[in-house]
């Protein structure tokens, strides 16, 4: 007898106010939830709405095959600011994946002692400075020796890309599960050889997300590189001099008079996004499993 | 019969906790060895302190002799991964290597320790297929994902893959305590086939398949090694009360 009055309690209570209530909360929330997402989403297509119709107007053969036009010249291209940039962030990567990714294996693998807690301090510390200290820092211990050159400006973005590789990759690395790396070592495969091949191959994908984040990071990156290499509207003339830039050419034709110009700055900014989706598309292919 | 290991008073702590005391024992070459116990009683630490898996845990740590072929691996000058190709493992859970196919699964030990010979590697990978009683459910797939199995299969291409090195002995940590009735009578099956070249430690929960797959049975409570002898007379006629308690099942 208890049961079926604890029972009929239990019925009556469903179709009561408090339940009326609780639908409208719910679809309260969700239209909360709605609204933030689209007024997230409103301010980047109408970047890239921006940015694919005006650039695309810009865009033809010319664009691509000639450099940045001298002052009253008809015309002109971003071929040596497409040059610059690829050489900028390829040098960048070439100093700063490989010192983000051990980072990120000595933080993951080998990393409970107190220089593992320390170093992850100080990149977190690093990952928030703002770009155009760094800048400022290899304009100070590059740029002033050897002067404005695309190594100064690779160092800069370099010291941007290595905690961003480093913290990425230590989580990636995490996820990969202990029993995979215990599988290993019973098979009598050596510690360093464990985690060059199994467990870097099981966090494989993880990893190239986290090096192309920090390259999408640095390819857009206009304050350090101003500081130290400068504007430059010629191609690469070796590395101790500077390059062209795609980031720089937004933000100097940008600020310029001249109608053809302003064009380029909407031009190269087209080009930016697309390098950058570019190398994603790219990176993702490559890197594709099988599994 | 011969000795394979003689285990000499051995200790083992995971930071300051005891969790192995004064083991001694001595395990039968070409026999298989089951080690029972309720959980928590330390038989996963002992079988880890046999292919030294266990120091990898940070803050364990091992005293005492573990004389493998007479020579003590815990010996100053002695390469643990030399003696972990020597000793293979297997695992609770299957665990096979999720970004490789069955065929590398397989290859994975010899080919990371420098084997680039392919035909080498085609009859290792064959053999210790067929030696797992595994080769015809997926000779056609070797290319396969190793994940895409059951967990059955999976289990038994974790045991191919640690014969592939060629061991001479093989730790089984519960090996089926993650299948079903079907996947478990299988790899029950493979033990005892395995036992006729192989030393064979298996670390089980279930009491029946000790009866069923063992030689000799050895009853760990709290870190100490209560009981040890042919699991015939351990399960008939058991020396200690402790023991006889366990299997009638009082605790568990």
């Amino acid at each position: 007898m208890a049961d079926s009055q604890i029972d009929k309690g239990y019925c009556e209570g469903i179709e009561t106010d408090h339940h009326k209530f609780r639908v409208v909360k719910n679809h309260l929330v969700q239209f909360l939830v709605y609204l933030a997402l689209f007024s997230a989403l409103v301010p980047l297509f109408s970047i890239l709405y921006e940015v694919v119709v005006r650039g695309f107007s810009t865009i033809s053969i010319e664009f691509f095959i000639k450099p940045t036009p001298t002052v009253g010249e008809v015309g002109g291209g971003v071929a040596n600011a497409i040059q610059g940039t690829l050489i900028t962030i390829g040098l960048a990567s070439f100093i700063g994946v490989p010192i983000g990714l051990m980072s990120g294996i000595f933080l993951s693998e080998y990393g409970e002692s107190k220089l593992s807690v320390a170093v992850r301090f100080f990149y977190d510390v690093l990952s928030g400075i703002p770009s155009i200290v760094i800048g400022v820092f290899a304009y100070a211990l590059i740029t002033r020796s050897i002067g404005f050159s695309v190594i100064a400006a690779a160092f800069a973005l370099a010291v941007m890309m290595i905690p961003i590789v480093a913290r990425t990759t230590e989580e990636a690395l995490k996820l990969v599960p202990m029993s995979i790396r215990e599988a290993a070592i019973a098979l009598g495969i050596p510690r360093w050889k464990t985690t060059v091949t199994v467990v870097l191959s099981g966090a494989k994908k993880a990893i190239v997300t986290g090096l192309l984040l920090s390259i999408a990071r640095i390819a857009g990156e206009s304050a350090p590189v101003l500081v130290s290499m400068g504007f430059w509207r010629w191609w690469f003339a070796g590395l101790d001099r500077p390059v062209a830039n795609l980031a720089l050419n937004v933000f100097i034709f940008a600020m310029s008079p001249f109608e053809n110009w302003i064009a380029l700055a909407w031009g190269s900014a087209l080009v930016l996004i697309l390098l950058v989706l570019g190398i994603s598309v790219a990176a993702r292919v490559l890197t594709r499993g099988r599994y | 019969m011969a000795v394979k290991f003689d285990i000499q008073n051995l200790n083992a702590w995971f930071g300051l906790k005891h969790v192995l005391k004064s083991i001694n024992m001595k395990i039968e070459e070409n026999a298989v060895t089951a080690i029972i116990g309720p959980s928590g009683c330390g038989k996963t630490t002992f079988i880890r302190c046999l292919n030294r898996m266990h120091e990898i845990t940070p803050g364990a740590r091992v005293s005492g002799k573990v004389l493998f072929n007479g020579i003590d691996i815990y010996d100053n000058g002695v390469d643990p991964v030399m003696i972990r190709r020597k000793i293979g493992m297997v695992f609770q859970k299957p665990n096979p290597f999720p970004m490789m196919s069955i065929y590398d699964n397989v290859a994975a030990g010899l080919k990371l320790n420098g084997v680039r010979d392919k035909k080498i590697l085609d009859a290792a990978v064959r053999r210790s297929l067929e030696l797992a009683n595994l080769w015809d459910e997926v000779k056609e797939d070797l290319n396969k994902s190793g994940a895409s199995l059951s967990g059955g299969q999976q289990q038994r291409l974790c045991i191919a893959r640690a014969l592939a090195v060629e061991p001479e002995v093989l730790l089984m940590d519960e090996p089926c305590s993650a299948l079903d009735p079907i996947a478990t009578a299988k790899i029950e099956a493979l033990i005892r086939k395995l036992a006729e070249n192989y030393t064979v430690v298996i670390v089980t929960h279930n009491m029946q398949q000790a009866a069923r797959v063992s030689d000799y049975t050895a009853f760990l409570y709290l870190g100490e090694l209560i009981e040890y002898g042919p699991t015939k007379q351990i399960f008939e006629n058991p020396k200690h009360e402790l023991t006889e308690r366990y299997l009638t099942g009082e605790f568990g």
